[in-house]
C-alpha cells in the first residue's frame, strides 16, 4: 500500500515535470515571437519615404546606415572569406586535421570565437583609430568585423571539407590534376553548399553587430559617407542611436527593416544550399 | 617539345609550392590576430592595473574625481549574467525537452526552424523590445520602487536573447543520445516522463552543460541589449530594481568621450572582461573534451547496435 503511494507521488511528480516543460515551452515561443510581432506591429507603421531614402537634410534617414550597412558588408566579406577559406584548406587538406601546429590554430580560432564583440571594439579603437590614426572609419570597423567574422567561416569551411569522400581527391589525383588543382576544382565546389551557408550567416552578423561599430565606426547618423575613411553608422548602430534619443517609432520602423533584411539572408542561405546541393550532389 | 614540357611541370610545382604558402599564410592570420588583440589590450590596460591598484578594484567611478573603479560593475556583470543564464537555461532547457519528447512531431520541425532563425536577431533588436516592452512593464507593475531600468529588466531580455543557443544545443545533446537508452528505460517499466527526466537527460548532460557555458559567455558579452534596459548608473548593485551599469556598457558608455586617464580606464575594463571569457571559453574547453569522450564512446556503440 505504501510502495502504491510512493509510486503514485513519483509519477505525479515526473508528470508535473513533463507539464511544466510544456510551460516553458509556452513562455520561450511567446517571448520570441513576441520580439518579433512587438517589432513589426510598432514599426511597420512608421516606415516612410523620408525615413527610407530621404535626403539627410530633411530630418531623419537611415539611407546612410543603409549605405554604410552594405560597405561593412562588402569590406568584412572580402577579407574575411578568403582567408577562412584558405585557413580552413590549410587545416584540412594540407596538415590533415593533425599535428600541434592545428592545435594551435583551432585553439585560436576558439578563442577568437569566444571573444565578446565589445573587446573587438577596443582591440579595432586601439588598432586603427589610434595607433595607425586613421579616425573613426568604415575601414576600421570593416576590418574588425572581418577578424570577428573568421573563426564562424573557417570553423564551418573545415567541417564541409572534412565532409567531402577522399575518393573524389584521389580520383582527381589519379586524373593527373594537381593538388591546387584538385583543391580549387574538385574539392572546394563539392564542399561550397556549407561555405555558401557560412557566408551568408557571417553577413548576418555583420549586419546585426553594433557594439563593435560604436568604438571603429563611431556614429554620425545623418550624413552619407562620401568614402571608406570617414565615419558612418550602420542599420544596428541606428537603431541604438534613434531609441537612446527618445526616437523609439524611428527605432521600431529600422528594426522592421534590419528584421527583413536578416529575414532575407536567412532565406538567402538555405536557397543557396540547395540550389548548390542539386548541381552538386548531396554530399557536400 | 620537351622542354615547354618539363617548364609546364616546373611551373605547375612552383605554383602548388606558391599557393601551400598563401594557405599556410592565411592559417597562421587568425593567430597574428589574437597575438595583437591580447598585446594591445594588455600593453593599453594592464600599466594602468598596476598603477592605479587600489583605486581600480575599488567600487567608485567617477570620471570627474578621476576614481575609475570597477568593482561594483563586476559584481552588476556577474549578477545579470547569472540571473538571465539561470531564467535562460531553465526555460531554454525544458523547451528542448517539450520538443524532443512531448510535443506532436508535426509542430517540432517548423519550432526548431523558427527558433534557429531567432538565434539570428540582432541584439539591438532585442534591446530595443526591453526599452519600450519590459522596462514599461516592471516600471508599473512589478517594481516596488518603480524604476523600470535595471538587473531584472536586462537579465530578462538576456534570458530571451540566450534561448535560441540553449535550445539548439541541448536538442543537439539529446539526438545524441542513443535511443535504446530511453528504450531499455521503458522496457524497465518506467514511464515516458520518467524515463525522459532520468535517463535522457542524464546521458545528455555535458552536451547541455556545454550550451549552459556557451549561452554564459552569450549574456557576459553582450552590450548593446543591455546597454538600454539596464539603466547605466555605476552603482554597487543591492536591489533587482536599481539602475547599475555593466562593464561592456562601461565601455561602449564612454567610448564617445575616451580621453586620457578615462580612455585607458576603459581599456583595463576590456582587459577584465577579456580575462573572464578566456576563463569561461577554458572550462567550455574541458567540458567539451569530456563530453567529446563520452559521446564518441555512445556513437561507436549506437553505430555497433546499428550495424546488428
Amino acid at each position: 500500500m505504501k510502495n502504491q503511494t510512493k509510486a503514485k507521488i513519483n509519477k505525479g511528480f515526473y508528470s508535473s515535470l513533463k507539464i511544466s516543460s510544456y510551460i516553458c515551452c509556452g513562455i520561450a515561443l511567446t517571448a520570441l515571437v513576441g520580439v518579433i510581432l512587438f517589432v513589426m506591429i510598432r514599426g511597420t507603421g512608421h516606415i516612410s519615404l523620408q525615413l527610407l531614402f530621404g535626403d539627410p537634410k530633411d530630418g531623419d534617414t537611415i539611407l546612410p546606415a543603409f549605405l554604410g550597412t552594405l560597405r561593412l558588408v562588402a569590406v568584412s566579406i572580402l577579407l574575411a572569406v578568403p582567408l577562412g577559406i584558405f585557413t580552413a584548406v590549410f587545416l584540412v587538406e594540407y596538415m590533415r586535421g593533425k599535428g600541434k601546429l592545428v592545435r594551435l590554430i583551432r585553439l585560436t580560432v576558439e578563442t577568437l570565437a569566444a571573444i565578446p564583440s565589445i573587446v573587438y571594439g577596443l582591440f579595432g579603437y586601439l588598432v586603427f583609430v589610434v595607433a595607425l590614426s586613421w579616425g573613426y572609419s568604415m575601414w576600421g570597423g570593416g576590418i574588425t568585423l572581418a577578424v570577428m567574422i573568421l573563426p564562424t567561416i573557417v570553423r564551418s569551411t573545415e567541417e564541409s571539407l572534412l565532409s567531402v569522400p577522399d575518393s573524389y581527391r584521389e580520383g582527381a589525383l589519379a586524373l593527373g590534376a594537381s593538388k591546387v588543382r584538385t583543391i580549387f576544382k574538385v574539392t572546394l565546389p563539392s564542399a561550397s553548399s556549407g561555405i555558401v551557408t557560412s557566408v551568408v550567416l557571417a553577413v548576418g552578423r555583420v549586419v546585426s553587430e553594433s557594439a563593435v561599430l560604436i568604438l571603429t565606426v563611431g556614429m554620425v547618423v545623418n550624413k552619407i559617407p562620401a568614402a571608406l575613411t570617414e565615419p558612418g553608422t550602420s542599420l544596428a548602430l541606428d537603431i541604438y542611436y534613434f531609441a537612446n534619443f527618445g526616437k523609439p517609432d524611428e527605432a521600431a520602423a529600422t528594426a522592421v527593416v534590419l528584421l527583413l533584411f536578416v529575414l532575407a539572408l536567412n532565406l538567402l542561405a538555405a536557397l543557396c544550399g540547395k540550389l548548390i546541393r542539386k548541381k552538386y550532389g548531396d554530399n557536400a | 617539345m620537351t622542354m615547354t614540357k618539363r617548364s609546364i611541370y616546373s611551373f605547375i610545382s612552383a605554383r602548388d609550392k606558391v599557393m601551400k604558402a598563401i594557405f599556410a599564410f592565411a592559417a597562421l592570420f587568425s593567430v597574428l590576430a589574437l597575438i595583437t588583440i591580447t598585446v594591445f589590450l594588455f600593453a593599453g590596460g594592464l600599466p594602468f592595473i598596476f598603477s592605479h591598484g587600489d583605486t581600480f578594484w575599488g567600487v567608485v567611478w567617477d570620471v570627474h574625481s578621476e576614481l575609475y573603479g570597477i568593482m561594483s560593475m563586476a559584481v552588476a556583470t556577474l549578477f545579470v549574467t547569472a540571473l538571465s543564464v539561470i531564467m535562460g537555461v531553465t526555460v531554454g532547457l525544458f523547451t528542448a525537452i517539450c520538443l524532443y519528447k512531448f510535443c506532436p512531431k508535426k509542430a517540432v520541425a517548423p519550432i526548431s526552424h523558427l527558433i534557429n532563425l531567432l538565434a539570428g536577431i540582432p541584439s539591438v533588436i532585442y534591446g530595443l523590445f526591453g526599452m519600450v516592452v519590459i522596462v514599461p512593464f516592471i516600471r508599473d507593475y512589478v517594481s516596488p520602487n518603480g524604476v523600470g531600468y535595471g538587473i531584472l529588466s536586462a537579465s530578462i531580455v538576456l534570458a530571451v536573447m540566450i534561448l535560441p543557443t540553449v535550445v539548439s544545443v541541448s536538442l543537439d545533446a539529446m539526438r545524441a543520445v542513443p535511443k535504446n537508452y530511453f528504450e531499455g528505460a521503458l522496457a524497465l517499466g518506467a514511464t515516458k516522463e520518467q524515463a525522459t527526466f532520468k535517463v535522457l537527460i542524464p546521458s545528455a548532460k555535458s552536451g547541455i552543460f556545454a550550451g549552459a557555458v556557451l549561452a554564459t559567455g552569450r549574456a557576459l558579452g553582450e552590450t548593446m541589449a543591455v546597454i538600454m534596459v539596464i539603466g547605466n548608473s555605476p552603482e554597487m548593485p543591492n536591489s533587482l530594481f536599481q539602475s547599475v551599469r555593466t562593464l561592456t556598457a562601461n565601455i561602449a558608455l564612454g567610448a564617445t568621450e575616451m580621453t586620457g586617464d578615462a580612455a585607458t580606464a576603459l581599456i583595463a575594463c576590456g582587459v577584465v572582461l577579456f580575462v573572464f571569457t578566456l576563463i569561461i571559453n577554458l572550462t567550455f574547453a574541458l567540458v567539451g573534451k569530456n563530453g567529446k569522450d563520452k559521446k564518441g564512446a555512445v556513437r561507436e556503440k549506437s553505430n555497433k547496435s546499428k550495424n546488428k
